[in-house]
């Protein structure tokens, strides 16, 4: 066993845990933070897409130093079958502004920037070290970790679960359960390389600008699914991912899905003639509210994908785990500067705190959603998209047919397909779930 | 678009980095005769295909390629079907971007 003792121990060193370390470190506690990859990024995966303000709660010059990709101008949203998309695009040139709001990150730099900020602030910082285990008391209370290291148990007041999605030493410590495979997706993604100029000239982008495309439609073969196309200064990100359970279901490949968005006649000249550098796949927790595990207890608290805080609908992750990974860490503190024990209830406050922030606000807001999105899938995914195609294809052909009988026959192909209870029916749920 | 894309997952994780820790797989299959249902979906949705049929129609797995997302602990290991840990500190895949 190692003899020193600390006030916090984090496990994990993504958007969360960096979060979490970096501001008790600042406020002059005694951080120890573990991580199994070679560096902190090494073994994550995102998009990925900052949000600038979360940072900058946390680091406010960030603008000045961290690997930034590109700061973007524009969204655009895609309903595909298997032949057409159909786009809502969002650009302004309000996003050239002097601190933008979104920025296209790659993780593996940018988390090991954020590390170096956390240990400057005066954490210790251990990496390509496993946490196998929690260690426990007799009474269950959380008293530090077992490592895979040789004399690898460490005590603390209090360790902060950063650990990710999996959350797999909180089962193994009996405090939560196992991710289901209907609230988590999985997603898989490719890197592809192109000379900046192609880049921003397929894109219709100068200088840092960059833009995003998130992608719903056929390409998850009615499976509850998102594809995203993300332009970063030098390489496409490109990603695909659909709930486990539904993967499990179809017996659909991750790849062939990844190889089908690639070869969509919408997609194929937006890469072509790129090289490919890594394959990845990661996944995501998606199971929104309903699927929040407890996020506190006797010495411990859990933030981030780990505490599946997770807006699948606005596609937002990092943000929620570096909020709720700085929040947990002011709680602590509190708790510390009153020189309180780490107890279940005293840390509650990081739950309550959580609570009147934006995380647990929006994620309650949409708690419905994931459950619909699911039972409804194939409509969703599937049914409509291709309506929608073909109503924007008979809407634009000029062919001689008048334009009622078009419009009647759109009309026709919708309640065919979904019959009027159905659409209505659909039409309601959705609201009722996006209030 | 509705036919069958050929992939080779093995040339996608040749892009990749890894540093694999010999002798010491970080997942195990429960030894079987016959696969459960769970077990049989990892052959497809596993994102490196580690999972594979032998030839007496057990599902196998080399856990080489992986990319440590856990679809298959959460697909397996609540049936008792596959027992899963994160490789030891270093190792595994290096992602350069992830
Ligand atoms: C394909 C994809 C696209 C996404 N796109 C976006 C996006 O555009 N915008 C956005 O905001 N969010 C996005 N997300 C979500 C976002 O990536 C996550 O919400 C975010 O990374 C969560 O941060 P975290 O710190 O909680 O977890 P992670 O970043 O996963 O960090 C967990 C860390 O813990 C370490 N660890 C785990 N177990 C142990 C252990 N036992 N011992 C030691 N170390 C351990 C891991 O190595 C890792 O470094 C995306 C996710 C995916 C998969
Ligand atoms: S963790 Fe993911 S990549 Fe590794 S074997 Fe399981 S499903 Fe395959």
């Amino acid at each position: 066993m190692i003899e020193e003792r600390f006030d916090a121990i984090v496990v994990g060193a993504g958007m969360a845990g960096n979060a979490a370390a970096l501001t008790m470190a600042k406020r002059g506690m005694k951080v120890l933070q573990l991580e199994r990859g070679e560096y902190s990024g090494s073994k994550n995966v995102q998009g990925a897409i900052l949000y600038a303000d979360m940072l900058e709660k946390l680091i406010p010059d960030f603008r000045e130093e961290a690997p930034l990709e590109r700061h973007l101008v524009e969204q655009r949203f895609w309903m595909l079958d298997d032949k057409s998309h159909v786009g809502l695009h969002y650009r302004s040139d309000d996003f050239n502004e002097e601190k933008p709001n979104r920025y296209t990150i790659i993780r593996a730099q940018f988390d090991k920037w954020f590390s170096s900020k956390v240990k400057e602030a005066g954490a210790t910082v251990l990496c390509e070290t496993t946490v196998t285990e929690l260690a426990q008391d007799a009474y269950g209370k959380v008293i530090g970790v077992k490592t895979d290291r040789r004399d690898g148990e460490i005590h603390a007041d209090v360790v902060v679960l950063a650990e990710g999605v999996n959350g797999l030493l909180g089962t193994r410590a009996g405090l939560r359960e196992r991710p289901k495979p209907e609230n988590v997706a999985l997603a898989v993604k490719e890197m592809h390389f192109l000379p900046r100029e192609t880049i921003e000239a397929r894109f219709n982008l100068k200088g840092d600008e960059g833009a995003v495309i998130e992608a719903v439609g056929t390409i998850s073969r009615g499976m509850t699914g998102m594809g995203f196309i993300y332009s970063n200064k030098e390489c496409i990100s490109l990603g695909i991912g659909c709930l486990v359970a539904d993967f499990q279901k179809t017996g659909e490949t991750p790849y062939g899905l990844l190889e089908r968005f690639k070869q969509h006649p919408s997609v194929a000249p937006l890469i072509e003639g790129s090289e490919v550098k890594e394959y990845a796949a990661h996944l995501i927790p998606e199971g929104g509210y309903n699927a929040i595990p407890q996020l506190c207890g006797d010495g411990w608290v859990v933030v981030g994908d780990a505490a599946q805080l997770n807006n699948a609908v606005h596609r937002e992750g990092s943000n929620l785990a570096m909020t709720s990974g700085r929040i947990a860490a002011e709680a602590i503190f509190q708790v510390k500067s009153r020189r309180d024990p780490m107890t279940k209830e005293n840390l509650a406050l990081y739950k309550k705190m959580l609570e009147d922030s934006f995380v647990i606000k929006d994620l309650k807001k949409y708690k419905d959603m994931p459950a619909l999105l699911h039972n409804q899938s194939q409509n969703f995914f599937l049914t409509y998209p291709q309506l929608v195609s073909k109503a924007m294809q008979n809407f634009v052909r000029v062919d001689g047919t008048p334009k009622k009988e078009k419009e009647s026959s759109t009309l026709r192909s919708f309640v065919n397909a979904r019959s009027w209870t159905g659409l209505f029916g659909d039409a309601f749920r959705f609201a009722r779930a996006w209030r | 678009m509705t036919t069958e894309v050929a992939v080779r997952v093995e040339d996608k994780l040749f892009y990749n980095r890894y540093l694999v820790d010999a002798g010491r797989a970080h997942i195990k299959v429960r030894p079987h005769t016959t696969p459960t249902p769970q077990l049989l979906s990892l052959l497809k949705a596993c994102p490196a295909r580690c999972y594979e049929l032998n030839d007496k129609g057990q599902v196998e797995i080399t856990a080489d390629g992986c990319v440590e997302c856990g679809t298959c602990r959460v697909i397996g290991e609540a049936s008792g079907d596959i027992e899963w840990s994160y490789p030891r500190g270093g190792y595994g895949v290096l992602f350069k971007f992830g």
